[in-house]
């Protein structure tokens, strides 16, 4: 056995895989090897260079603002909703929200088929719960989604590949495939006007004063007054999302 | 030493020079700022354009209106509900313009009738409350109020008032069971109406002792029938055939 081992390490390359002769000066398998690895060595820097700047680039300013400080929440009045949609509308224009995406109330709602069935019917505000325990972002394959340390789940358009796990995860509907970007999209809590000190833009355009936004963990914002002061229900507590979307005068048959 | 160590060596100092190199230049930037994320991705969601300047801008310019709009019905309603994002309007100083309303296409998205409505929200019939008529001809949006109060229970109570008309209790005025106070019509709220509290009314026709008197009502015996609910548990009482 190990004779005949040594006899075919012995024998010369060509004698083993006949090389398919293009011409005379074509490469044997060893020199392709061996051009391929030098051309690797002398091209991976430069492209791996040029990454790194484009990413450098990316980078926005910072502001001054601390996440740290901070646990951000949504809180909803279902008695107050009216259904007039302001906050779809709101959300749209603050966002850039495409057309063809997910309308909300905005164009009415549905009629109802069998009107003797329904005791009563009232109003819901559904948006990202925010989760403190995302199944979104436990689920995203290119850690392109995650939660910021002041509790806002947000995703990372440029590292996105849009593979739509995350919109089967959620379990409250809340993500939507945007069809220009071509990511996966949802609510940010409008990150960008919280960390002004603003309040998001379907808090700001509510006629009934039904969402309440602030943080949860002081005293003295209007949240966690409207959380002492209501009992609180949360969507699906079951699923140990630990949503932060907090409803008060909910059904309890709402999904 | 042996070849092969040295050769050995090199094969993992040159890979482990590359996994180093390329982890340097592979993991984005600024990954692990902020947490297992790339922090450059937030400051992406911060840089979008705010639109909605916020409640508080409004009053630095339009302090009247503002004033007016704290005293009145619609105080816990934005400017910008109606009048649409103004961010770019107030950082010009008012060149850029804000959203025109239609008053009878915008007022209805809040107050035409919907029975999934809370109860007590003012509500009309769009198509027959004055049609054609600019809603802010009789209504001040910024402090609306009802031009006048209203003479019957029906302009708020429509839908009741419909179930009613048509069921056998029709003719049986709402005062029968409810007794609003004056101010009722103008702070529904504040000033609610009361509900019966007691069969007594439903028994007059319902369970009446004197044969003489009794009309063409169902007859129940009041001592008997369901003695532990009240009529109302069971029957609606402004169409009682539906339940």
């Amino acid at each position: 056995m190990s004779d005949e081992r040594e006899a075919i390490a012995e024998a010369p390359v060509a004698a083993r895989v006949p090389l398919p002769v293009v011409d005379a000066e074509s490469f044997d398998r060893r020199q392709f090897i061996e051009e391929m690895c030098k051309a690797c060595a002398a091209g991976a820097p430069v492209l791996l260079a040029v990454l790194h700047i484009a990413e450098a680039q990316g980078a926005g300013a910072s502001t001054g603002y601390d996440p740290a400080g901070h646990v951000y929440a949504m809180g909803i009045d279902v008695d107050k909703c009216i259904g007039c949609a302001r906050c779809v509308a709101a959300c749209k224009t603050e966002n850039d929200v495409p057309v063809d995406s997910p309308n909300g109330g905005l164009d009415g709602y549905p009629p109802i088929e069998d009107e003797a069935s329904v005791l009563r019917t009232f109003f819901v505000p559904k948006l990202c719960n925010h989760c403190a325990n995302p199944p979104c972002v436990q689920v995203c394959p290119v850690g392109a989604t995650f939660s910021t340390k002041d509790g806002v789940v947000l995703v990372d358009e440029d590292y996105c590949v849009g593979c739509r796990y995350c919109i089967q995860a959620c379990p409250y509907g809340a993500r939507w495939f945007h069809p220009v970007k071509h990511v996966a999209s949802k609510c940010t809590l409008c990150y960008h006007r919280v960390v002004q000190g603003k309040l998001p833009a379907c808090v700001e355009a509510c006629p009934t004063g039904a969402r309440i936004f602030g943080e949860v963990e002081d005293r003295a914002t209007p949240l966690s007054r409207f959380m002492r002061w209501n009992d609180i229900q949360v969507l699906k507590p079951h699923l140990n999302t630990e949503p932060k979307v907090y409803y008060a005068n909910l059904n309890g048959e709402v999904r | 030493m042996n070849q092969q160590l040295v050769r050995l060596a090199a094969v993992f100092g040159v890979a482990g020079g590359t996994f180093v190199a390329a982890r340097h230049y592979l993991i984005p930037a600024t990954f692990g700022d902020q947490g297992h994320y790339r922090a450059a991705a937030v400051s992406t969601v911060i840089a979008r354009p705010v639109k909605y300047a916020g409640r508080t801008e409004c009053a630095d310019c339009h302090e009247d209106v503002v004033k007016t709009g704290k005293l009145g019905n619609h105080r816990g309603v934005s400017c910008e509900t109606c009048h649409g994002p103004s961010a770019a309007h107030a950082e010009s100083g008012g060149d850029s313009a804000t959203k025109v309303i239609q008053p009878r296409k915008f007022c209805p998205v809040c107050h035409a009738y919907d029975p999934s409505r809370p109860t007590g929200f003012p509500q009309i019939d769009p198509v027959e409350h004055n049609a054609l008529k600019a809603c802010t001809k009789c209504h001040n949006p910024h402090a609306p109020v009802p031009p006048k109060t209203p003479e019957e229970c029906k302009a708020c109570h429509g839908q009741i008032a419909r179930a009613k008309g048509m069921s056998q209790h029709a003719r049986l005025a709402c005062t029968g069971c409810h007794v609003a106070p004056d101010q009722h019509k103008i702070a529904p709220r504040a000033f609610a109406a009361t509900k019966p509290t007691d069969i007594s009314y439903c028994v007059r026709c319902h369970a009446q002792a004197d044969t003489a008197k009794r009309n063409e009502a169902t007859q129940v015996d009041a001592e008997k029938h369901y003695k532990r609910n009240a009529c109302w548990d069971c029957h609606y009482p402004h169409n009682p055939k539906a339940s």
